[in-house]
């Protein structure tokens, strides 16, 4: 049944990207060359490098820990966000959704006293529900997801606010830490991993974890083909049999997940939140997500590239203070920073694909 | 129909007795009416702030003037953006509905001034709040409420200094706000090594990781400054990651600030009384509608910078925890 997908289509042909225009028999090296992930790899590659040779404070093990832990904050949802786009659509609501399961998880503990545990498993419920709304609605409406969820990141958005006035009184949920099972959600979620020479936050496993399944979804699985092939001609793929609407809704729950997933650490890492945080970082994740690889189009991306691309953004964001550079020149540095890494991976991508 | 008709009658009864009631009260004079005047007529007041939604910090001015609305019956209207344009086209909303007084934040004095000028011309009683003291005159608003950015920052370095410290870090949470960057300059002038650092205000774990980063960089930092409390509460966080014995002060409180002051984690707290900037905005407007009072002498008046420290923390966390203070 799904062996005429076996092989990821090829991407609508845009004319910068020139990837994989034709598929022959190529050697082992070339193949691995040609790997969404391999351009990103040797921009993180050249990054680090460059930090590390400016930076002093840059090459302390402690310093690596932080970079990853930046990392791990936005790979995670980048990992969804990813995974989405290879499937052909966006998601712009997955910044204020990670608010969402965080202040859901937060309030619903605190409101009824319940163990910390019982909130965060009924926010994974609301979560879920809210990408299975977005994957819903685009299936019914076939309006573009740009538009689906932009809609839902203000209903969220309004929804965060009003929501939490409502029942906290303030914008901010109340200190949870001394409700039960907080310190085992803690553990879960926030925990700092003590590795002998340097402390780890437990987020960085998780996403580690989290990129390695998605792998193994991506490339070893029914599903993972079913993937590539909505995102690479969602006709050709139902003509073929696909259940495009299940795989679809099925991406945006995977969003909803991540999101709440990352809102669950930001809960148990402050023991509060805010209900205006997350707005902006939709699009950081889906910066993540194209850094690493991943087409705008669709039908073309790698789960360990999102990562990548995540480590460049969390590297890049830490390395510019470990260089002590202006602050006011932050965000220009941090454009130049990612616009090299995007052409560096362009002309690896391209030069891989002229070798035959 | 009958039960109906009876109601008729009822009604038609109560009309006659109100009417009866009505002509029996002189129309003018007496000691009813200049009574009643003051405290029953309901004045509507416009209220008009750059907050971007979501801050607690906005909650304690919102609570302040919902407050004093409600002890003096005035009916208000809020409305926020935080968008300067947008700013001012709700300042000139508010003059078109013709209510009878504006209370506006001049975060964007550029922008929102001249429409505040308008409803200053237009006869609407108009003061700035919270932002804009060094503006607020230029558009002949005649009273300011709110702390003055640079002299709070001030006396925090003042404070830094006596307590010995060496290098402060100076977060800003919001890249371009000229409020944030009158605080850390102002700390800059008592305590002159300090340094800024921007951080993404809109996603604590990033703040957490810069902070910890820059912590990490540069060892020598005794004193990380905050300009808002949850940013305080990430520093703190930042500081056991980076393994760094610098000390937490910050601008503004919340509870978990309050608490963290109980506990010595946190130094200090540079307070700006959000809770008095709103109840005063609208308390003042109010004055001035029904007694023709001005407050401040044509000078701003201070709400901070107020100290919450160890010596007096006790009696104000009850207040933190209320969202009052």
């Amino acid at each position: 049944m799904s062996s005429p997908v076996a092989t990821p289509p090829s991407p609508p042909s845009t004319p910068s990207t020139g990837a994989e225009p034709v598929r022959v028999q190529r050697s082992l090296g070339a193949r691995i060359l040609s790997r969404p992930e391999v351009g990103s790899l040797a921009a993180a590659i050249a990054i680090f490098v460059f930090f590390f040779a400016i930076a002093p404070p840059f090459r302390t093990a402690e310093a690596f820990s932080t970079i990853l832990y930046s990392a791990s904050t936005i790979g995670i949802v980048a990992l969804g966000v990813a995974l989405l786009m290879i499937g052909g659509e966006f998601d712009l609501s997955s910044g204020v959704q990670v608010t969402t399961a965080a202040l859901a998880s937060s309030m619903i503990s605190y409101q009824f006293s319940l163990n910390a545990w019982v909130g965060a498993l009924a926010s994974l419920v609301i979560a879920l529900a809210i990408g299975f709304l977005n994957g819903w609605l685009l299936i019914k409406t076939k309006l573009p997801s740009f538009l689906i969820t932009l809609s839902t990141f203000f209903m969220l958005q309004g929804i965060n606010l009003g929501v939490t006035k409502l029942l906290t009184g303030a914008v901010a949920t109340q200190n949870i830490s001394d409700l039960d099972g907080f310190d085992s959600a803690k553990a879960i979620f926030a925990a700092d991993v003590n590795l002998g020479f340097v402390n780890v936050k437990v987020s960085v496993f998780w996403w580690i974890l989290f990129t390695l399944v998605a792998t193994w979804i991506l490339l070893r699985t029914r599903t993972g083909n079913w993937i590539f092939a909505v995102g690479g001609n969602q006709d050709s793929a139902r003509a073929v049999g696909v259940p495009v609407a299940k795989v679809k809704i099925g991406l945006f729950m995977g969003v909803a997940f991540c999101a709440w997933f990352l809102g669950q650490h930001l809960l148990f890492n402050f023991s509060t939140v805010q209900a205006g945080l997350g707005v902006g970082n939709e699009l950081i994740y889906i910066v993540a997500a194209v850094v690493g690889g991943a087409l705008l189009t669709g039908g073309y991306g790698s789960a360990i590239g999102a990562a990548i691309g995540a480590f460049i953004f969390g590297m890049t964001t830490q390395g510019i203070v470990y260089a002590g550079w202006d602050p006011n020149w932050f965000k220009t540095f941090l454009g130049v920073m990612l616009l090299l890494a995007v052409l560096l991976n362009l002309y690896v991508k391209n030069s891989a694909s002229r070798r035959k | 129909m009958f039960r109906s008709g009876k109601r008729v009658v009822a009604l038609v009864a109560a009309l006659a007795g109100a009417a009866l009631v009505a002509a029996g009260c002189s129309s003018q004079g007496g000691a009813q009416q200049s009574n009643t005047n003051a405290t029953a007529q309901r004045y509507t007041i416009a209220m008009i702030t750059h907050e971007q939604p979501g801050d607690s910090f906005w909650d304690k001015i919102r609570a302040g003037a919902e407050q004093a609305a409600n002890e003096l019956n005035v009916d208000l209207k809020y409305s926020n953006n935080n968008d300067a344009g947008q700013q001012a086209t709700l300042v000139q909303n508010a003059i078109d509905s013709k209510v009878n007084g504006i209370a506006v934040t001049l975060a964007f004095a550029d922008q929102v001034g001249p429409a505040a000028q308008k409803a200053v011309q237009a006869g609407i009683p108009t003061v700035a709040f919270n932002s804009g003291i060094n503006e607020y005159q230029k558009y002949d608003i005649p009273m300011y409420f709110g702390s003055d950015e640079d002299l709070a920052g001030q006396s925090a370095g003042q404070r830094l200094a006596q307590a010995g410290g060496g290098k402060a870090l100076c977060v800003v949470q919001e890249q371009g706000s000229v409020a944030l960057e009158a605080r850390c300059a102002g700390v800059k002038k008592s305590f002159p090594s300090t340094e800024n650092l921007q951080v993404n205000g809109a996603d604590l774990p990033s703040v957490q990781q810069t902070i910890g980063a820059k912590l990490q960089q540069d060892p020598s930092i005794t004193d990380v400054v905050t300009l808002g409390a949850p940013y305080a509460l990430a520093a703190l966080q930042a500081k056991t990651d980076a393994g760094s014995q610098a000390k937490v002060v910050t601008f503004d409180l919340n509870a978990d600030v309050a608490k963290a002051i109980q506990s010595g984690q946190i130094l200090f707290s540079v307070d700006q009384q959000p809770y008095v900037q709103g109840y005063m905005a609208v308390q003042s407007l109010w004055l001035n509608l029904t007694n023709g009072n001005d407050l401040g002498g044509g000078k701003p008046v201070l709400t901070g910078p107020s100290f919450v420290d160890n010596t007096n923390i006790s009696k104000i966390a009850d207040y933190a925890a209320k969202n009052t203070r």
